[in-house]
C-alpha cells in the first residue's frame, strides 16, 4: 500500500530557550557562546550544598507563552526533579515540571493549502537546559574522550507539547513556523534553531484511514532546521508505511535523525526508556500564581501574528496570502510597517518585501535583520517609481544596489544617471530612428503581427539603456506606426 | 584556668574584660585537641593556621576598642557537611575525600561575620546517614564519656568535640535526630531549629525537606546566642522562611509558671532503658515544681514516623546524591572503559554500605509503579503526623519526651542491624517530619552515661523551648558535668 493509504499522526515537542538575562536558578548570564565553562557558578554546576532560586522573569515569560498559545494558566504549579544520568547534567537530575505545569489546554492556528486548522497545545512547562558534550573526534563514536561545556546549563527553557493533531509534514512545518513566530512576537525567545535556542522532537504514527486507535508511535529527535524536520518526518512516514505494508509492526522507540545521511537511527527502545522517577523538587517552594498578575501580563502581551494578519487584511487591504507571509516573521512584519511609515501603498511594499527583498535575502542566506536595506530606502525607491523618475526595470537595478551597499536610492539614481527619460521629444526621436532602422518589423506590424511592437519597444529601451519611460515609448511607438 | 571548659558566654566575658585573648583561647582549645583527639577522633580536618589568623584579627579589634559580638574570637567546630571555601569538605565520604568547595555555606558566612573562629571540621556518619558515626567513611568518633561507646550520630564529631572540650560550641545538622540524639549521648545541648529558620545553602544535602542546621553548646544560653547569629532568611535558600529573628536570650527568664507541657504517651515505649525513663520522669517532676502544668497527651500517628521517614529521606537522598558520579569533582574510578562503568565503579567504591542502602531504598520508592504506594503515601502520612502536632499545640506550649530510648550504646552493638540503629532515632524523627523545633538538654545519667530530655515546640517558637530548657537547666547542674577524659 502506498503512503496515501495511511493517515499520518504527528505531535511535536518543542523546546525554546527563554531570552532572560540570567539563568533560571542563578545569576549567571544566558548569553550564547563564550569561552567554555565561563558562564558558570556553584549553583548551575550543581556543586555539593547549593540550592536553586527561581528567576521570576522565567515564570513571566512562561506565562506569556501560555497566554499567547491560548492556554489556561495554572493557579498552583510546582517544579519536579527528572532523574537520569548524563555527563552534561551536573546534578544528574533536571529541574522540570511534571504533573502541574504552568500552562495547559491551549491551541494555535495554522494555514496549509488555504485551509485553516486549529492545533491543540497540551501543555507548556518550564525547565532548565543541560550543558553540551564536546567530542574529541568528529562524532561520539569516533572519539576517545569527550569534554563538557556547562555554559548552557541552567538556561531557562519552555517545553511546548502539541496534541497529536498534525496530519502531514507540511502541517508540522507550518505549526513550528507559527509557534516560532508567536514566541518571537512575544519576545520570550530568539528561536534560533542553528544556535539550539529552538529545538523540536516529533512523535509520529500511522493508522488506516477511519481507524479510531492511534498506531504505535516513534519519537524522532535531533532535527536542527525546518528543512530537517520536514525531511525527517517524511522519511519516518515512508519507513513506517513500508514496515506496515510488509505486514510488520512498528517498534515503539526513540530515533535520532542524521541530516547528512538523510536517515533516522534507533536510539533506544521502549524497554530501554528511562524511568525518570519524577518527584516534587524539595529545594523550591510551589508557585501560587496570582490571577491579577496574570491579567496584567495578558494585558501587556504584544499583538500576535494572527491579529496582525487580520489587521493587514482588514485595514491595509492586503491579500490574505501577503498578510500571512509578511506576518509569519516578526522581523519582516516590522520592516513592512516601518516602510509603511514612509510610503502609503501597502500592496506595493508587500510586493517588494515578498519579491525582490526576500529573493535577495534567500540568495545571500541572510535574515531581514541583517539586511542593509533600510525601510526608508525601500519607501524612497517606491516613490521614485511612482513619480516616474525611474522605471520598474531600473528599480530592480537600484534595489540590488541598495541591498549590496545600503546607499540611498536617490543617490544611486543620480550617480548612475538612471533617471527615466520622459521627454516626448527625446523619446520620439529615438522611436523615429528605430522605426526607420527596422522596416521588416514595421511590415510585420502592418500585416497584423502585434508581436512586432514588443520587439520595437525592446529596441527603444535598449537604445536608452532601459531609462525610457516604457508607457511613453509604447504610446509614441504606436502613434508612429499608425502614422506610417 | 582550663579555658577549653568555658561556655561561649563565659569566654566572651573574659575576652571583653581582656583577661584572655582570642589567641590564648584558640591555643588552649588546640592544646586540648592535641591532648585528647587521639582518643576522641572527632575531627576530619583541624584548621589550626586559619584559626590562629582569625583569632589575631579579633584580638586586634578588641585592642582597637571595637565592640565585639558574643561569638567573636570563640573557637568552634563545623560538621564536615557544611561547605567552607578553600577548606576540604568531605561529608566523611570517600567520594568527596578531596572536595574543596569554592564557596562558603551561608552559616559559615554568618559566623565569619560574627567573628567566630573555626578550629576544625567534625566527623559524621557518611552524608549524615547514621546514628553512631560508625558509618563515617574514614573512622568512628568516640564518646568522651566512655570511649568504648558511640557518640551518637550523625553529628557525632560535632557533639563529641564540644563534650571533650575540643570546641566551645559546634554546628551539626539534623535530618531525623542527628543533632539531638548525639547531644543526648554526649551530655550537651543540641537544637534542631524549625525547618526554614537556618539557611541550608552550603549544607551538603541528605534529605532536603528535612535537613536543618543547629548548634551544639554546653548550655542553653549559648544555644540561644548561636541561633541569634545563624537564624534568619537567606535569599539563596528558597525554603528559608522570611521571618524576623528575635533576640533569643530574651526568653531566658527562668520563669515557666503556668506553662503547659504535654507528655505524648507514645514516647514512653516498652524496652526503653530504665535509667532514661527515670531521669526524664525526674525532670518532669522538677518542671512541675517550677510551676509548669504537665499533662499526658497523644500523637496518634507516631508509630508511622519511622516508615514515613525511611521512605521520604532516602527518596530525596537518592536524587541528591546522584551528582557524585566522578565526572566533575571528588573520587573517580580511573580505569573504566566507558561512562556507564565509570559511574558504576566510582559510586560502588566511593559510597559506603549505609549510603548505598538508602540510595537503593529511595530509588525503589520513587520508581514507576511504586511511587503512589510508597512515596506519595508517605507524604500523606507526613501530613497526618504534622496534624498531630498542630492539634497538640492547640493545648500545650511545648511537648516533652526522652531524646532517645537509650544512652550511648557500644561500638558494633547495632552496626549490623540497620533497623535497631534506625530505632535509636524513633523519638526524634517526627519533629523533622513536622518541621518543628526540638531541643535536647542533659537531664541526668543512666549507668554513668548522660541522658537527654527532648522539648518540642511550635514552628518558629524556639523562644519557648529556650525558656523551658533554661529554667530546667537553672534548677539542675547536669549541664556543668564534664566528661572525664
Amino acid at each position: 500500500m502506498p503512503v496515501q493509504d495511511y493517515e499520518v499522526v504527528i505531535g511535536l515537542e518543542v523546546h525554546a530557550e527563554l531570552k532572560t538575562n540570567s539563568k533560571i536558578f542563578c545569576s549567571c548570564t544566558t548569553e550564547f557562546g563564550g569561552e567554555q565553562n565561563t558562564h558558570v557558578c556553584p549553583v548551575c554546576l550543581g556543586l555539593p550544598g547549593v540550592l536553586p532560586v527561581l528567576n521570576k522573569q522565567v515564570v513571566e515569560f512562561a506565562v506569556m507563552t501560555g497566554l499567547a498559545l491560548n492556554c489556561k494558566i495554572a493557579e498552583f504549579s510546582k517544579f519536579d526533579r527528572k532523574n537520569y544520568y548524563y555527563p552534561d547534567l551536573p546534578k544528574n537530575y533536571q529541574v522540570s515540571q511534571y504533573d502541574l505545569p504552568i500552562a495547559e489546554h491551549g491551541y494555535l492556528e495554522i494555514t496549509v493549502n488555504d485551509e485553516h486548522k486549529r492545533i491543540g497545545i497540551t501543555r507548556v512547562h518550564m525547565e532548565e537546559d543541560a550543558g553540551k558534550l564536546v567530542h574529541a573526534g568528529a562524532t561520539i563514536s569516533q572519539s576517545d574522550y569527550s569534554l563538557v561545556d556547562y555554559n548552557r546549563t541552567g538556561v531557562p527553557l519552555v517545553e511546548i507539547v502539541s496534541e497529536p493533531d498534525l496530519r502531514s509534514p507540511e502541517e508540522a512545518k507550518a505549526y513550528l513556523e507559527k509557534l516560532k513566530a508567536i514566541l518571537q512576537y512575544t519576545e520570550v525567545s530568539d528561536c534560533k534553531m542553528e544556535e539550539g535556542s529552538l529545538r523540536c522532537d516529533a512523535n509520529i504514527s500511522l493508522r488506516h484511514w477511519g481507524a479510531k486507535e492511534f498506531g504505535t508511535k516513534t519519537e524522532l529527535k535531533n532535527m536542527n532546521s525546518f528543512k530537517a524536520l520536514q525531511r525527517a518526518v517524511e522519511y519516518e512516514i515512508e519507513r513506517q508505511a513500508q514496515i506496515l505494508d510488509e505486514g510488520g509492526r512498528i517498534v515503539q522507540e526513540t530515533r535520532t535523525w542524521d541530516d547528512n545521511k538523510g536517515v533516522s537511527l534507533s536510539l533506544r527502545s521502549k524497554e530501554e526508556a528511562h524511568d525518570y522517577r519524577y518527584f516534587p523538587e524539595p529545594d523550591l517552594v510551589p508557585l501560587v500564581i496570582d490571577r491579577e498578575w496574570v491579567d496584567r501580563v495578558k494585558a501587556g502581551l504584544p499583538e500576535l501574528p494572527d491579529a496582525r494578519q487580520k489587521r493587514y487584511v482588514e485595514q491595509l487591504g492586503l491579500p490574505e496570502y501577503d498578510a500571512m507571509v509578511i506576518t509569519g516573521s516578526k522581523a519582516m512584519a516590522e520592516f513592512f510597517e516601518a516602510c509603511l511609515e514612509h510610503y502609503r501603498d501597502a500592496k506595493a511594499i508587500s510586493n517588494w518585501v515578498m519579491g525582490e527583498l526576500s529573493r535577495l535575502l534567500n540568495a545571500h542566506g541572510m535574515e531581514i535583520t541583517e539586511s542593509r536595506v533600510k525601510p526608508r530606502d525601500l519607501a524612497k525607491m517606491l516613490q521614485l517609481l511612482e513619480q516616474g523618475t525611474i522605471s520598474s526595470k531600473i528599480a530592480k537595478t537600484v534595489f540590488e544596489e541598495v541591498f549590496a551597499t545600503g546607499k540611498d536610492p536617490e543617490a544611486i539614481v543620480r550617480e548612475k544617471g538612471l533617471v527615466q527619460i520622459s521627454d516626448e521629444g527625446a523619446i520620439g526621436a529615438i522611436v523615429d530612428k528605430i522605426v526607420e532602422a527596422n522596416p521588416q518589423s514595421v511590415a510585420d506590424f502592418k500585416a497584423g503581427k502585434d508581436r512586432a511592437v514588443g520587439f520595437l519597444v525592446g529596441q527603444v529601451m535598449k537604445e536608452t539603456k532601459g531609462k525610457a519611460n516604457p508607457g511613453l515609448v509604447n504610446k509614441l511607438l504606436l502613434e508612429r506606426l499608425h502614422k506610417n | 584556668m582550663t579555658l577549653h571548659k568555658l561556655t561561649a558566654h563565659e569566654a566572651h566575658e573574659l575576652l571583653i574584660k581582656k583577661e584572655v585573648s582570642s589567641v590564648e583561647l584558640i591555643q588552649a582549645v588546640l592544646d586540648r585537641i592535641d591532648a585528647v583527639e587521639g582518643r576522641v577522633k572527632a575531627f576530619v580536618s583541624i584548621t589550626r593556621d586559619e584559626a590562629l589568623a582569625k583569632a589575631k584579627e579579633v584580638d586586634a579589634r578588641i585592642k582597637a576598642g571595637e565592640a565585639i559580638g558574643p561569638l567573636a574570637g570563640v573557637p568552634m567546630v563545623l560538621k564536615d557537611n557544611m561547605c567552607t571555601k578553600g577548606i576540604k569538605t568531605t561529608c566523611s565520604s570517600k567520594i568527596l575525600h578531596n572536595f574543596v568547595p569554592p564557596y562558603n555555606a551561608t552559616v559559615v558566612e554568618k559566623l565569619a561575620a560574627a567573628g567566630a573562629v573555626v578550629v576544625g571540621k567534625a566527623n559524621l556518619d557518611e552524608f549524615a546517614m547514621g546514628s553512631s558515626t560508625e558509618n563515617s567513611g574514614f573512622f568512628a568518633t568516640r564518646n568522651p564519656w566512655n570511649t568504648e561507646a558511640v557518640p551518637g550520630g550523625s553529628s557525632g564529631g560535632s557533639a563529641a568535640s564540644v563534650a571533650a572540650g575540643e570546641a566551645i560550641y559546634s554546628l551539626g545538622s539534623d535530618t531525623g535526630g542527628s543533632i539531638r540524639q548525639p547531644a543526648s549521648f554526649c551530655g550537651v545541648v543540641g537544637l534542631k531549629p524549625t525547618y526554614g529558620y537556618v539557611s541550608r545553602y552550603g549544607l551538603i544535602a541528605f534529605a532536603s525537606s528535612l535537613d536543618q542546621i543547629g548548634p551544639f553548646t554546653k548550655d542553653v544560653r549559648d544555644s540561644a546566642q548561636v541561633m541569634n547569629v545563624i537564624a534568619g532568611h537567606d535569599p539563596k535558600d528558597s525554603t528559608s522562611a522570611p521571618v524576623e529573628v528575635p533576640d533569643f536570650t530574651k526568653f531566658l527568664t527562668g520563669d515557666i509558671k503556668g506553662l503547659k507541657i504535654g507528655i505524648p504517651k507514645e514516647y514512653f515505649v516498652d524496652g526503653m532503658e530504665p535509667g532514661v525513663e527515670a531521669a526524664v520522669k525526674g525532670a518532669i517532676a522538677k518542671l512541675q515544681e517550677l510551676g509548669a502544668v504537665v499533662e499526658e497527651c497523644s500523637l496518634p500517628h507516631t508509630e508511622y514516623a519511622l516508615p514515613v521517614y525511611y521512605l521520604i529521606a532516602p527518596a530525596e537522598a537518592s536524587s541528591n546524591l546522584a551528582r557524585y558520579d566522578g565526572v566533575r569533582y571528588g573520587y573517580r574510578h580511573e580505569e573504566a572503559e566507558d561512562i556507564i562503568s565509570m559511574y558504576k565503579k566510582t559510586r560502588s567504591e566511593g559510597f559506603g554500605a549505609e549510603v548505598k542502602r538508602r540510595i537503593m531504598l529511595g530509588t525503589y520508592a520513587l520508581s514507576s509503579g511504586y511511587y503512589d504506594a510508597y512515596y506519595l503515601k508517605a507524604l500523606k502520612v507526613r501530613t497526618l503526623i504534622k496534624d498531630d502536632f498542630d492539634k497538640a499545640f492547640e493545648k500545650f506550649d511545648v511537648l516533652l519526651s526522652p531524646t532517645a530510648p537509650s544512652t550511648a550504646f557500644r561500638f558494633g552493638e547495632k552496626a549490623d542491624n540497620p533497623i535497631q540503629m534506625y530505632l535509636s532515632d524513633i523519638f526524634t524523627m517526627s519533629v523533622n517530619l513536622a518541621g518543628i523545633p526540638g531541643i535536647s538538654i542533659p537531664c541526668g545519667f543512666s549507668n554513668g552515661m548522660p541522658v537527654g530530655l527532648q522539648l518540642m515546640g511550635k514552628a518558629f517558637d524556639e523562644g519557648t523551648l529556650f525558656r523551658v530548657a533554661h529554667a530546667f537547666e537553672q534548677s539542675s547542674d547536669y549541664h556543668q558535668a564534664r566528661a572525664n577524659l
